[in-house]
Order: structure tokens, then C-alpha cells, then sequence
């Protein structure tokens, strides 16, 4: 008995598994030396919004999903590469780098991982879900008065996402989620570098409202799929998920 | 176009040396700064990869071999970045003679013989104004591969370019790989205005070949030190001469 129902469920949980359709891979520019696009067969998804946008509770649910169908995942984000984080959080500590440096920095830390995770994992066919990419360093420091060309010449050598979703959260939203988590805003999230207000309050709400307007001029340019993340994280996912399917099928338009 | 500090109306003058390892632009743009020190001018000192902040992050780098061409190149511009920004400028804008030991040229010759594209470099370094003066020490190559040989050095990982795989031997492969940002250097020469030296020639020949050039393009009497805000004379301390490997 148990033979003959064997094969069943493992026909019924083989044909849930969704095998990726290849699509063609590119970078914003020159790209990398000495990488073979063709060979990048995985999925490359990523996750922008501002701090308390729920970007890190919408990635690991999406990682969850995606194992149970199947797909092996791998996670990035910003200031984890072993090259340059510990030095990039001391720097961040003292506030000691001028704009032009910690730009350039970040950017280092952005290609060790590109270079050493992101590009090996999609060669393996893995879904690299990455927690923010090149656009919120572009928007943080098109704020700080560094040259939107200039940024582009950096970040060419950043490979195209199958998908990017822009959790959408209000100013007013993204307070009360902060102080919901940790009951303080973070220094650099609200922009307290750039002299806005002397209050942290204040310049929250106007550093957060200035980078929601960037990105909306990034949007045009790079197409990033809009969520709308004002709502319940369930109903953000899934949003997303059915977005998911659309990118592993080869179909989503932005 | 890039423009000079003086075309930038930078009150300031930037002299930079470039030049092979072993070519012996360090000793010449040494006795240059003694030179306008002893005329009490204001002068600034500026090496290449020397930002304290960004140095543990550059040696982990190298010391691990954890580098690709792009996150070297990224990295040092980081380091420039920090020097430009926090020192160079300031200076600069203060009225000061900055002197660079290496400037964005290196970075050009050196990550382009590593693969990154170019434009990409030259457009990573564009925040920079390009020195009003530059120095280039073209010696024969194997002239400068012998000074830096003589002494059998431990040649390390990245500045024998091995991570280029020309060759398993290090020293072979620091040949080549000379031989290479040689030939890029002698590429952008015309184009940045290099001011071409001899250096197979005596430390003092060329030495007064520098100050000469260097006081005919730079108005030194706008440079002079207000004497009043200085306590005593510096003790200075030559620490030229030592047994030296390449620079990276």
C-alpha cells in the first residue's frame, strides 16, 4: 500500500516545484571583469524601503515559501561583506567619513558581495534575495549632494535584478513602526547627519519623506515594482509571492 | 574635462610624482619638499594608500588575498577619497603646495592592467581635479625592477601582481606585471600633460631639473609661511634611506 501511494505524493509535490524559465541577464554597465552572464542562471530579487518598511519580515516569509517550493535561497544586504563591514560600522560610529569616502566604501563593500556571493549563488541557480541594493546607496548619497552620474559610473558594475519591490511605507507609518521595535530612531535614518532639523522627530519625517521622493525618481528610471507597504505583512506577502511567480516564470513586468 | 586645482581657482598648487616602483620619485619629491620647506613655504606631504581609516580594511584585503580588480580598485579610492576630502582640500583651499607621492594616475595604470574597464576607473576618480603639476620618473624598466630586486624583497601577494596569474613566480610575475603599468603610464602621458623625467640620471641632475620646472610653472612667493603662527622649528627626521620593497 504504502509503495503505491508513494509515487503519488511525489508526483503531486514535483509538479508544484516551478523550474525557473532562463531569461537574459545584465548588468547597468560594463559590469565585471571576467563574469560570463549566461552562466548566471538563478534569480536575483530584491527588497528596497526604508527602515521599518518591513523589508527583513517580508524577506524571511519569502524565504520560507520559496524553500517549500523548492528553490534554494540565498540572503544579502548591505554592510555584510567580510572585506569591509566591521570597518564601515566603526567608521559609521564616529561619523568621521566625508561624503565622497563613505560612498566609496560602501560601494566596496557592495562589490565584495556582488563579487563573492551574489555572482557564485546565481551561477548555482540559487534565489538571492537581497535586503536593499545600489538604489538606496544612490538615494543616500543623491541627498548628501554627490552627482547622480557619478553614481551610475560607480554602481555599473551592478548586475540588474530580476525584480526589485519598493515596500511603500508613509513617513508617519514608518515612525510608529520604529518605535514599535526599538522605541528610538536610528541616527543615520533620520538623516541627522545632514543638519535637517536639531530635532530627531523632525528630521526623520523630512530625511524619510526626501529619500520617498528619490525613489519615486528612481522608480521612473529603474522601474521598481511599487508595494504598496502600508498594509498587514501577510497581505504584503502575499502581494509578493504571486509577483514571485511571475518573475520564476520569466513574466514580470514592472 | 577634469580641470586643475589652479583652473578650479583653488588658491592652492598640487605637484604629484608617478612612476614606477624603483624609479626613485619618492627621493626626488622628498628633496623637493625640503626644498620649499628651507624657503618657508607652505607645504603639505601626501602619500598614496595611507588614509589611517581606511587601512585596516585594505590590509585584512590584501593580507587574506580577499580582493578581485574591482574592490582593489574600489578600496584605494576609498583611501584617496578620505585623503582628498579630509586633507588635499582643505589644504588646498587654505593656500597650501601639496605634494602627492602617487595620485590618480596609479590607480589608472594599476586597475586597468587588472581588467576594470577604463572608463569605469577614470569615472570612480572624477571627483578629483587633476594636479597642476605632474612628475613622471620614466626610468628603464629594468633599471627600476633591479633597485626593487637587488635586495630580494618578500614580494607580497597583490603588489607582485599575482593575482593577474602571469606567472607563478613572484618575481617574474612583478616583472611583467611592471612592464604593463610601464606601458600605461607612457598611454596617458600626452593626454594628463606629464612632465616626462630622466630618471636613469643622478638624484641631483634630476633634482635640479624639478625645482627648476617647478619654479617656473608655481609662483612660490604667494606660498610663504606667516612665520607667526609657528612655535619652533620642526625637528626633522630623514627617514629616506631604508631598505625598501615596492609600494602598494
Amino acid at each position: 500500500m504504502e509503495t503505491g501511494r508513494a509515487p503519488r505524493i511525489k508526483r503531486n509535490l514535483s509538479s508544484r516545484i516551478m523550474v525557473p524559465r532562463p531569461t537574459p541577464r545584465q548588468f547597468y554597465g560594463h559590469g565585471l571583469p571576467r563574469v560570463n552572464l549566461e552562466k548566471l542562471a538563478g534569480r536575483l530579487i530584491v527588497v528596497e524601503g526604508a527602515d521599518g518598511s518591513g523589508r527583513s519580515t517580508q524577506i524571511a516569509q519569502l524565504v520560507q515559501w520559496l524553500e517549500g517550493g523548492g528553490h534554494a535561497t540565498v540572503q544579502v544586504g548591505l554592510k555584510r561583506s567580510s572585506l569591509v563591514s566591521e570597518e564601515l560600522e566603526q567608521a559609521k560610529q564616529g561619523n568621521i567619513l566625508s561624503r565622497t569616502t563613505f560612498s566609496l566604501f560602501y560601494a566596496t563593500d557592495f562589490a565584495d558581495q556582488l563579487e563573492n556571493t551574489i555572482v557564485p549563488a546565481l551561477k548555482a541557480g540559487f534565489v538571492v534575495l537581497s535586503d536593499r541594493y545600489i538604489y538606496t546607496l544612490m538615494a543616500r548619497d543623491m541627498l548628501r549632494g554627490m552627482n547622480e552620474i557619478w553614481l551610475k559610473n560607480l554602481y555599473a558594475i551592478a548586475l540588474v535584478p530580476d525584480a526589485v519591490f519598493y515596500l511603500n511605507v508613509s513617513p508617519e507609518e514608518l515612525v510608529q513602526r520604529n518605535f514599535a521595535k526599538s522605541c528610538a530612531l536610528d541616527y543615520w535614518e533620520s538623516g541627522m547627519d545632514l543638519g535637517l532639523s536639531r530635532d530627531m522627530f523632525d528630521s526623520f519625517v523630512k530625511y524619510q519623506t526626501a529619500m520617498g521622493k528619490i525613489f519615486k525618481r528612481l522608480q521612473t528610471v529603474y522601474g521598481f515594482t511599487i508595494v504598496d507597504g502600508n498594509r498587514s505583512p501577510a497581505a504584503i506577502n502575499d502581494d509578493l509571492r504571486k509577483k514571485m511567480v511571475e518573475v520564476l516564470a520569466g513574466s514580470l513586468s514592472s | 574635462m577634469l580641470k586643475t586645482f589652479a583652473e578650479s581657482n583653488f588658491p592652492g598648487r598640487l605637484i604629484a610624482v608617478e612612476g614606477l616602483d624603483g624609479s626613485g620619485k619618492s627621493t626626488q619629491i622628498y628633496l623637493l619638499k625640503r626644498w620649499l620647506e628651507l624657503q618657508k613655504l607652505k607645504v603639505y606631504f601626501s602619500e598614496w594608500n595611507s588614509s589611517e581609516l581606511v587601512k585596516s580594511a585594505t590590509s585584512k584585503g590584501k593580507k587574506r588575498e580577499l580582493l578581485s580588480p574591482t574592490t582593489f580598485s574600489l578600496i584605494h579610492a576609498t583611501d584617496f577619497a578620505d585623503r582628498y576630502e579630509r586633507h588635499l582640500v582643505p589644504l588646498l583651499r587654505a593656500g597650501y603646495i601639496v605634494l602627492c607621492d602617487r595620485y590618480i594616475f596609479t590607480a589608472f595604470a594599476r586597475d586597468i592592467v587588472r581588467g576594470c574597464p577604463p572608463e569605469w576607473v577614470r569615472g570612480v576618480y572624477s571627483f578629483a581635479a587633476l594636479p597642476d603639476v605632474t612628475f613622471f620618473f620614466k626610468a628603464d624598466l629594468e633599471i627600476s625592477l633591479q633597485r626593487i630586486l637587488d635586495g630580494r624583497p618578500q614580494l607580497k601577494y597583490f603588489e607582485a601582481g599575482m593575482d593577474l596569474r602571469l606567472s607563478t613566480d613572484p618575481y617574474e610575475s612583478f616583472r611583467i606585471f611592471q612592464g604593463q603599468i610601464l606601458e600605461q603610464y607612457l598611454a596617458m602621458s600626452s593626454e594628463f600633460k606629464f612632465l616626462v623625467m630622466d630618471a636613469n640620471q643622478m638624484v641631483e641632475a634630476q633634482q635640479a631639473v624639478v625645482r627648476k620646472l617647478v619654479a617656473q610653472r608655481v609662483n612660490l612667493q604667494e606660498f610663504k609661511r606667516n612665520e607667526s603662527y609657528e612655535r619652533a622649528e620642526p625637528v626633522i627626521t630623514n627617514t629616506l634611506w631604508k631598505q625598501e620593497g615596492p609600494h602598494e
